[in-house]
């Protein structure tokens, strides 16, 4: 620190940034922040710019301006449906670029250097290392370029252990040695923090994305705040530090809503395989799990089930649909507003519940649906609108298990007994625009394919829904 | 020794801050407040900047060149998505 005019100054940036967050409560006031800490962000650019002379100012400014103009041009051309890879990609970028700095930093370091700066560095080093390979992968997990089935190796947590010691060793032997043998060392230090993230990120899978993400997302956070100890940049600190925030806070809701802790989805602690026989026992002693699938509504035939459901629409006044993952895989969402907004104009009651887990990021479905322009306020969070579906006639569940299986309720011991879900079950029906009748990620057996009150709609969700649609167009 | 104290309390201090106004953001908005805390997270832009300001090996520079570019590219590209996503939510 030069001198106490500059704290000051930092510290007003610091204060902008955090008016930036503050204000996102409401979508306008995301959009104000969002402004306001664009403008904190410039700020802070220009400080550094004037308070220090750049060596090689033109290789700075066009190394900003590709990066700049990548970073836009993705921004505004992707659809909506790509968004989850787009933010891994740039979490991933902001981790990489922690990861580059914390190197060449740490290869200026000499023995007069103090001891807690180089701390600093290294833990900047590997947070940003494991948030690069971590994302990179969880983006090509979100686009399905790769199998989102965790391997299954025995020696999984043994190879993380291994891994992180060999990141520790070569950082001690980086911080001995000089000459050229000294970059070596740090090659080898940052390579093991790209496996580590790797590795990692492989083992989280399918539902548990929104934890692997929003954690990502806190350690991009946190390299840069290590490496604004590391440099004596308070900025630098205070950025990060906000960003570890928000992450922790993200990482802890979506663990919550699938009851489950962090670390076991993060060491692979495994999920039951699906289980032998079907949950056994309804909540209201009601025969739910009947042996015979094909019994009831499921016997029913397609077009029987789209009649039956048209009716049920028809004689409602009010209904909650329910989206989940199944929605954005099959690009529903347009199909689902528009469902809504004829449903709405005919006079019922028309809102969306969304499960805090539904999609592959925190907020997924909130995004997708805002895309199809349902409005803001139909959307409502679980706790909101829970109660409510006692009252409701029809519940539409879209491309959702997990979320609304009421074995989480019903049946103790499975991966989500406990879990808080959605309680589409006590509608008086529910129309169900799955796939097929195989369980979610958890594999836990969804009693409400069985139950009396629910109809069936088996099939792409997309013309699922479509179809409910054709009747009402008439 | 002051430095690092004052530094310690700095990371304290909006990280409480910071944690106290998350919490209470909308489930709703949770995508766009990752996307904006990513492009804040590309702070670490500034890190990139100082490291142009002494004398570099060409490796240093490769690096740090590096370094911006993806700095770059998570700052204006995490601002402009999250302008994008706060725009499309309409009330």
């Amino acid at each position: 620190m030069d001198n106490w005019q500059e704290l000051l100054v930092d510290l007003v940036v610091i204060a902008v940034f955090i008016g930036g967050i503050a204000q996102f409560r409401t979508p306008s006031g995301a959009r104000r922040g969002n402004i306001t800490a664009a403008l904190a962000f410039a700020a802070a650019l220009a400080l550094v710019v004037y308070r220090n002379t750049i060596a090689q100012p033109w290789l700075v400014g066009a190394t900003f301006v590709v990066g700049a103009v990548a970073g836009w041009v993705i921004a505004e051309r992707i659809t909506m449906t790509r968004i989850p890879a787009l933010i891994a990609l740039q979490n991933g970028a902001g981790g990489g670029a922690s990861l580059l700095v914390s190197l060449v930093e740490l290869g200026r370091v000499s023995a007069a250097d103090d001891a807690l700066g180089i701390g600093f560095a290294l833990a900047g080093m590997l947070v940003g290392g494991v948030a690069l390979a971590g994302s990179v992968v969880a983006a090509a997990k979100l686009e399905n370029r790769i199998s989102s089935r965790p391997p299954q190796l025995p020696t999984y947590n043994l190879l993380l252990v291994l891994l992180l010691a060999l990141f520790g060793g070569a950082a001690a032997l980086s911080l001995t040695i000089t000459g050229l043998d000294q970059p070596v060392a740090l090659a080898i230090a940052a390579l093991s923090t790209l496996a580590l993230g790797a590795a990692l990120a492989l083992r989280v899978g399918g539902a548990d994305m929104p934890v692997l993400i929003s954690l990502l997302n806190a350690f991009s956070g946190l390299a840069a705040a290590f490496l604004g100890v590391a440099t004596g940049n308070e900025m630098l600190i205070a950025a990060g530090a906000m960003v570890g925030s928000s992450g922790t806070i993200l990482t802890l809701v979506m663990a919550r809503a699938m009851n489950r802790n962090v670390g076991s989805i993060l060491t692979g602690a495994q999920l039951a395989q699906p289980a032998s026989g079907a949950p056994s026992a309804g909540a209201e002693g009601a025969p739910v799990a009947q042996e015979n699938a094909a019994a009831a509504p499921a016997a029913a035939g397609p077009p029987d089930a789209l009649r039956q459901a048209r009716g049920a629409l028809a004689g409602a006044t009010s209904v909650i649909i329910v989206p989940g993952y199944g929605m954005a895989l099959a690009q529903a969402q347009h199909e689902v507003a528009a469902l809504a907004r004829k449903l709405s104009q005919a006079g019922k009651l028309v809102r969306f519940a969304v499960h805090p887990v539904a999609g592959r990021m925190p907020g997924h479905m909130h995004v997708l649906l805002a895309e199809a322009d349902v409005d803001y306020d139909d959307l409502y969070e679980m706790d909101a609108i829970n109660d409510d579906f006692a009252t409701t006639d029809v519940a539409i569940v879209v491309g959702a298990s997990d979320v609304v299986n009421p074995a989480a309720i019903t049946v103790a011991d499975t991966p989500i007994s406990g879990m808080p879900i959605l309680r589409v079950h006590e509608a008086d029906t529910v129309i169900v625009c799955n796939l097929d009748s195989r369980p979610g990620y958890s594999g836990v057996p969804n009693p409400l394919y069985q139950d009396p009150k629910s109809i069936l709609l088996f099939g792409d969700a997309k013309e699922s829904v479509a179809s409910l649609i054709g009747e009402h167009a008439r | 020794m002051s430095d690092i104290l004052l530094m310690l309390g700095i990371f304290a201090f909006t990280s409480v801050v910071s944690y106290a106004l998350i919490s209470r953001v909308p489930q709703r908005l949770h995508t766009p407040l990752m996307s904006f805390t990513n492009a804040i997270s590309a702070v670490t832009i500034l890190g990139a900047l100082l490291l142009f300001t002494e004398e570099a090996t060409a490796l240093a520079i490769v690096l740090g060149g590096t370094a911006i570019v993806l700095a770059a590219f998570n700052l204006v590209g995490g601002f402009a998505i999250t302008g994008r996503m706060a725009r499309m939510f309409r009330q």
